[in-house]
């Protein structure tokens, strides 16, 4: 019996000690002196990350949700982040000849106050993290726009060994775009598209996400093998 | 009921100039309901997220520095409903109220530990005291020209047509001042602090839905207040609504026009503009009435 103890406590120390093995140093415990010379103990993926799962938020009033779904459809703020051959298609409907203006379509820097994530083409493993990562510090409502045949099915990089093949497996994709690449005009009108689905009510990603989350998670940490990460990023 | 004007009407005139910006660019650009739309999204998102305390509070102080400004400020001249609270020394409240949102957001930026909101903050801080020299120059001149720091009597002194203008009266403060202005509204040669459209947005980066709510709603009731501050100094100050709406409407328009013909300014050069020929004109108008 403390035989099978201690061999249970040698392995949970070496899962312990593999999942530390992808943390970068500046995550790992460690001691720290405070400016009045007390020491104390940092643990960074506790103390600076919050691991709190995501809660659902469903729609109350029907009437006032329809209304804030209209103003939530023609004010879609569009994450600049591009993940692959497609990212080259945004910057153009920016520019007069597209003029996604008009649609209530604005770029935002920070992941924190867009609304749109727009995963451009195929993502390969590396980037699928920063995605992830990326989606959850969004905060919600927030609706994913998957561009171009590879985020269906692979695309072209179908058997290719570091790019994933189907989105919706790792987070709620709420519109594809399909094509390789889809030209801007093909993306302004995901765009129109994703604006009726919001104004249906039917863009309930976020919800979906927190629903599914052990699900989604599972399927992230199966691509995902050096997980070094919070499992939910704020 | 003056704020509610003032807010809208900031709304309505932030859309109209990027409506302007848009058309220069030979853009349709956005719908003019679309600020109102923006805000209706951010403050109805479901969630959000804290950083601490001085977060939460640096919108709060941001907005109180705007609501601050708009309770000193006399918008129409004879009406005593909204010359608000203004009073005899509201002048130097008001320079000071312009620093205090900005302070308090540096604060509650910080605390939001993104990198480029620090880069923003420095950026901004540095940028706007700078701003502020040539400003309070001016400020001082006309105080020096009209004897006293009340805006209601700034205002009165200058009624009777426009050549009783601080305009035409005190020409070099006016410059000095409109100079500053430029660096007050972040319009184009000195938008560097926020850098719309780049990787870094500045101080806001980490602000998200109701806290960026508050920071828009400041941002509408900003810029028609400073475009207030300025009209009752320098041009005549407004008595009725139609005078002020086209007022503020050509002062902001100023920053704008400026904004669509000049590309950016790194900060260390607007930093040095700033130190040069508004700094000189502003010495030269005060050094007239000492």
């Amino acid at each position: 019996m403390a035989k099978n103890m201690a061999e249970d406590q040698n392995i949970n120390q070496n899962q312990e000690s593999q999942e530390d093995k992808f943390l970068a140093d500046e995550n790992k415990k460690r001691l720290v002196t405070g400016p009045d010379g007390v020491q104390f103990e940092v643990d960074p993926m506790q103390d600076y990350f919050c691991d709190k799962r995501p809660e659902t938020d469903a729609p109350k009033n029907k009437i006032v949700e329809k209304f804030l779904n209209w103003a939530r459809a023609e004010s879609l703020w569009v994450l600049g982040f591009g993940t692959g051959c497609g990212s080259i298609e945004i910057p153009p409907l920016f520019s007069p000849r597209f003029d996604a203006f008009r649609y209530g379509v604005q770029m935002r820097p920070t992941p924190r106050q867009s609304s749109v994530i727009v995963i451009s083409g195929y993502l390969s493993v590396k980037t699928l993290k920063r995605a992830i990562r990326t989606y959850e510090q969004m905060q919600s409502p927030k609706y994913v726009l998957a561009l171009g045949s590879c985020t269906i099915n692979g695309g072209m990089y179908y058997d290719s060994y570091n790019t994933i093949n189907r989105v919706d497996y790792y987070m709620p994709v709420d519109i594809y775009v399909a094509g390789c690449m889809p030209r801007p005009e093909a993306l302004l009108a995901g765009f129109n598209k994703l604006k009726e689905r919001i104004k249906q009510g039917r863009a309930e990603g976020a919800n979906e996400y927190a629903e599914q989350f052990d699900w989604y998670k599972a399927n992230q940490k199966k691509i995902i093998k050096n997980w070094n990460m919070p499992d939910y990023n704020w | 009921m003056g704020l509610f004007i003032v807010l809208n009407w900031g709304m309505l005139m932030g859309a109209t100039m990027r409506k302007i910006v848009a058309r220069v660019a030979h853009r349709r650009g956005i719908p003019f309901y679309q600020p109102w739309l923006d805000l209706v999204k951010l403050y109805a998102n479901r969630s959000s997220i804290s950083h601490g305390v001085m977060f939460y509070l640096g919108p709060v102080f941001r907005l109180g520095g705007g609501v601050g400004i708009f309770l000193f400020l006399p918008l129409i001249y004879g009406s005593a409903y909204f010359s608000n609270f203004s009073w005899a020394g509201d002048l130097v409240l008001i320079l000071y109220f312009q620093f205090f949102g900005m302070l308090g957001m540096a604060l509650g930026a910080g605390e939001g530990g993104h990198p480029n909101s620090v880069i923003g903050i420095t950026r901004g801080l540095s940028q706007f005291t700078t701003v502020e020299l040539p400003l309070t120059l001016a400020v001082i001149s006309i105080a020096l020209q009209y004897n006293t720091l009340s805006i209601h009597e700034i205002v009165a002194a200058q009624q009777g047509g426009f050549q009783n203008w601080t305009l035409v009266t005190n020409p070099l403060a006016t410059a000095a001042a409109m100079f500053s202005l430029l660096g007050l509204f972040r319009h184009a040669p000195f938008n560097l602090v926020k850098a719309p459209n780049e990787v870094p947005i500045g101080p806001p980066t980490e602000y998200h839905s109701a806290f960026l709510g508050v920071l828009r709603t400041n941002g509408a009731i900003l810029h028609v207040v400073e475009a207030a501050l300025f009209m009752n100094l320098f041009f005549g100050g407004a008595t009725n609504w139609a005078e002020f709406i086209l007022k503020t409407f050509l002062i902001y328009f100023w920053s704008v026009l400026v904004g669509v013909v000049f590309p950016r300014y790194r900060i260390e050069q607007a930093v040095t503009w700033f130190l040069k020929i508004p700094l000189a004109i502003g010495v030269l108008a005060v050094i007239i009435f000492i």
